[in-house]
């Protein structure tokens, strides 16, 4: 790493109405330096990310780009500047083909009348190569899974030459192998002195990956240190203002064996991602749900509440058949389920914020006209994102304001308004700072202590270990096997979701080599 | 959850000040998008009442209204939809079919009440249908109902052969809907206000239209939180044309006639209506009063074009030029306050 710096920013203030997303930050990016950028949800780094792109303009400030002073109108001419986006939402065009999506910029800038398409599919390939092999060029966008998505849009960016990558939480959505390969091009563009600007709410990857970090917090610029100097602790503290103790809340100490029985599954099918799978979800207990991404356990929760078709199963809720034709039964008899895309099928983003959160039962904020009182609504909403710490303009403020932390967040709310009895969780702390988790994950316990039934589906394994009382693996729609107690090991779930057999007594002795290896089988 | 002490959330919120009652229902017609359709109303009429003496007198006013009327419960129709991501391009046939069908009963001896009903009901069945095609099969609104403006034209024509159908028979208490009048206030005005009335209320509050606003605005969210979308669309479109049936029985009555080339063109007039009124073709925004101002500043412009003798060849192109006017100066002060 020199200590050449290639771009500079002086005092950046940005306002949205009243929000003041940046309020005097400074940050410098040397060359060749992987340098992340942490803060809470809200505190301004995707917004920051957006004023170096070109994407807002700057209240006032500088940015200097190898010592030049820059003005960037849009991300065509930050793309000259030689500055690569990886957007935290994904940024792509869904009805056209991965290749078509990769090489936009391209297609964008040529003067020729046709496009090559053959040509275009082998540069494709060529992008993909590193990072996401088994994607097809020629697929459409909206036939991948998210994951996948992520990785075509990291292609694009890669497929720039750029001096600068600015890669907003690009491993929320990624698997643990598929973040490693990124990992492994991160060290790549490093070693070939571009430098990287990384924002995730992972600390472990922060510390593992990064050269130095800068933390913002409400907008402003508090510290960058270098990696070297610093530790875990002190960049949340700084992050939160406080200190976050990162304890998981404590486990399930009842056997679940003496719990009543809340959901029966049995011979659940969909005869294409899941086959046969049963399992019993006790009142109070956490239920996680793991496997790898594509291994159909999305699906398989989907086709319990009504939001996939199944082409056999028996579901019992309470000891009852539960009769669920469309997913508003579902919502009725008390289960929901939050959804894994935020963006895509999980909020309204147009829409406000209170009315977003009222959508599954508008009855409860109803008169007895079937009139909705406006008054009522935003009271719900406002004490439920209270007891979530929502940071946001206002109840009426629509949701595509917030920033991608407090969205899940209205998501979440939206869950809860309903006083389910059971609650499905995709991905609950997607994109959700460190000392949000910690209080999402409290809440998630204090859900399941006051009787909801919990089932919880991570691609973090941290998560599910540190959270759940018992998992159930999945392996390409087959369940493997499910983890109580003890067993609950992230080398446990790592055996059983890559499919190599039943859980074995003998995996304490498995070494860090194995692991890898298994993560290996997860890329390929 | 645990609240201990926890003062992390700085202000980044400035508390906004206090408003007094008054600044803040200002500040609500400021951010209304009727505001704009409100002031340019408001302008014409001001220069009209100095350009044209007869501009602001009650029988022009009255004649005016009678205009859009009509069409302006159409317009309520036309709106729902929009506002949950369709269009309906078959009204203008739907409402000629109507008062072919219920004209045709009539000379064929049914009491002309029950042959209204009829109709409207055939109305409803055939946007019943249409919508079928959009939920069952997946057509696009645009589609299906560009087919049905087709087939209800075609049926028109059918029954009617080609002739308009003279009803001049009709009982008097039925050409009292179309023709009649309470206190001096047409009875068709009359209609309108209360149907307006009631829609706008409803679509700005009855849970059912906030399905409606939900699946526009993105309908794999609203399928995720429960509506059942495609009933929601069905029942838009059932709604539009069950409206446009209604509107044509109104014309019947007012005409005493059914003419088959009735209505050609008017779904253009309508949709153009619900858009400038701020309706988002993206679905997900739009408002009944919007419409019914977007279809009032339509009818008060030709109306002023007449009192100031514009030849009726320039009325096409300025209803042109306004829609544009009106369209891009609203989206232009939306991007200005959404940006901010
Ligand atoms: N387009 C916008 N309009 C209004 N407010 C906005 C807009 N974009 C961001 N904000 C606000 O600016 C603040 C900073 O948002 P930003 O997206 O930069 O946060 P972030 O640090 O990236 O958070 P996260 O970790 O949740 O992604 C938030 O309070 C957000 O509500
Ligand atoms: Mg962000």
């Amino acid at each position: 790493m020199s200590n050449e710096v290639i771009m500079e920013i002086v005092d950046v203030h940005k306002c949205f109405g009243p929000t003041k997303a940046l309020a005097g930050v400074n940050f410098t990016l040397h060359q060749g330096e992987i340098h992340a950028l942490c803060g809470e949800n809200g505190a301004g780094k995707s917004t920051l990310m957006k004023v170096i792109d070109g994407l807002h303009q700057p209240d006032s400030g500088n940015i200097h780009i190898k010592g030049k002073k820059v003005v960037i109108n849009g991300a065509l001419e930050a793309q000259k500047l030689g500055i690569g986006f990886v957007h935290q939402e994904i940024v792509l065009c869904p009805d056209v083909s991965v290749a078509e999506n990769i090489n936009m910029a391209l297609t964008n800038q040529s003067k020729k009348w046709f496009v090559n398409y053959s040509e275009m599919n082998k540069r494709a390939k060529e992008s993909l190569k590193d990072i996401a092999p088994h994607i097809n060029p020629s697929a459409r966008l909206d036939s991948l899974s998210i994951s996948e998505q992520q990785l075509v849009e990291i292609a694009k960016a890669l497929s720039l030459d750029c001096d600068v990558l600015i890669l907003d939480e690009p491993t929320a959505a990624l698997t643990e192998a598929e973040s490693q390969a990124l990992f492994n091009i991160m060290q790549a563009l490093k070693a070939k002195g571009i430098s990287i600007i990384y924002i995730s709410h992972r600390m472990a990857e922060v510390f593992e990956q990064c050269d130095r970090v800068t933390v913002l917090r409400d907008g402003i610029w508090v510290c960058t240190d270098r990696i070297k100097d610093t530790s875990p602790d002190n960049v949340v503290k700084s992050m939160v203002g406080r200190d976050v103790g990162h304890l998981y809340p404590e486990k399930l100490q009842e056997d679940f064996a003496n719990l009543d029985v809340m959901l029966e599954v049995a011979n659940l099918s969909d005869g294409d991602r899941f086959n046969d799978i049963q399992f019993k979800l006790h009142q109070g207990e956490i239920f996680g749900v793991s496997g790898l991404i594509g291994a159909g356990r999305s699906e398989m929760v989907k086709a319990i509440c009504g939001l996939h078709a199944k082409t056999s199963g028996e579901i019992s809720f309470k000891g009852q058949p539960a009769s669920i034709k469309h997913y508003s039964d579902s919502i009725n008899q008390g289960i929901v389920y939050l959804s894994e895309d935020r963006k895509e099928d999980g909020v309204f983003l147009d829409v406000s914020i209170a009315r977003n959160i009222s959508v599954l039962k508008l009855e409860q904020v109803c008169n007895n006209m079937k009139c909705i009182d406006p008054a009522a609504e935003r009271k719900q909403a406002q004490k439920l994102t209270d007891q979530l710490k929502l940071k946001s303009a206002g109840m009426d403020k629509p949701v595509s304001s917030l920033s991608g932390g407090n969205q899940q967040k209205v998501a979440l709310a939206k869950m809860l308004s309903v006083n389910p009895s059971i609650i499905i969780m995709d991905e609950p702390t997607r994109g959700i700072d460190v000392g949000a988790k910690v209080e999402i994950h409290q809440l998630i316990r204090k859900l399941a202590n006051e009787g909801v039934g919990v089932i919880v589906i991570s691609s973090e394994l941290p998560e599910v270990v540190g959270l759940c009382d018992r998992v159930m693996v999945m392996h390409e729609g087959e369940q493997q096997g499910t983890l109580t107690g003890d067993e609950i090991t992230e080398q446990n779930i790592i055996h059983l979701a890559s499919g190599l057999g039943q859980k074995t007594e003998s995996v304490s002795g498995t070494s860090k080599k194995t692991i890898i290896k298994t993560k290996g089988l997860e890329v390929a | 959850m645990n609240h201990s002490g926890t003062n992390h959330s700085m202000n980044v919120l400035e508390t906004a000040p206090e408003l007094s009652p008054k600044r803040q229902w200002l500040g609500s017609f400021k951010n209304m998008r009727e505001a704009t359709l409100i002031l340019i109303i408001a302008a014409i009429f001001v220069t009209m009442s100095f350009a044209s003496e007869y501009f602001l007198t009650w029988p022009n006013m009255k004649a005016m209204m009678l205009s859009f009327a009509t069409e302006g419960i159409v317009v309520v129709g036309m709106t729902v939809l929009i506002i949950v991501g369709g269009i309906d391009l078959s009204v203008g046939a739907v409402m000629c079919l109507a008062m072919v069908i219920a004209g045709k009963l009539f000379l064929l001896g049914m009491n002309p009440w029950l042959a209204s009903v009829v109709s409207i009901g055939s109305c409803s069945f055939l946007g019943y249908l249409t919508g079928l095609t959009v939920t069952r099969i997946g057509l696009h609104t645009f589609i299906a109902t560009l087919a049905l403006m087709g087939i209800a034209r075609g049926l028109s024509m059918i029954i009617t052969q080609g002739t308009p159908l003279s009803l001049f028979s009709l009982p008097p208490e039925f050409k009292f809907i179309g023709q009649g009048s309470v206190f001096g206030v047409p009875f068709v005005i009359i209609v309108f206000f209360v149907v307006i009335i009631i829609s706008d209320y409803m679509l700005r509050n009855a849970s059912a239209f906030r399905k409606v606003f939900y699946t526009g605005s993105n309908e794999k969210a609203a399928e995720y939180s429960g509506i059942n979308t495609n009933r929601v669309k069905l029942g838009a479109i059932i709604l539009c044309s069950t409206l446009a049936g209604f509107a044509g029985i109104l014309y019947m009555s007012k005409f005493g006639a059914a003419t088959p080339n009735f209505g050609v063109g008017l779904e253009l007039n309508i949709i153009a209506a619900a858009v400038i009124g701020g309706a988002s073709l993206k679905g997900g925004e739009g408002s009944v009063l919007g419409a019914i101002l977007g279809i009032a500043l339509l009818s008060i412009v030709s109306s002023s074009l007449i009192l100031l003798n514009i030849s009726v060849y320039w009325q096409d192109l300025i209803k042109g030029m306004i829609l544009l006017m009106a369209v891009s100066i609203d989206q232009i002060l939306h991007n200005r306050r959404s940006s901010r």
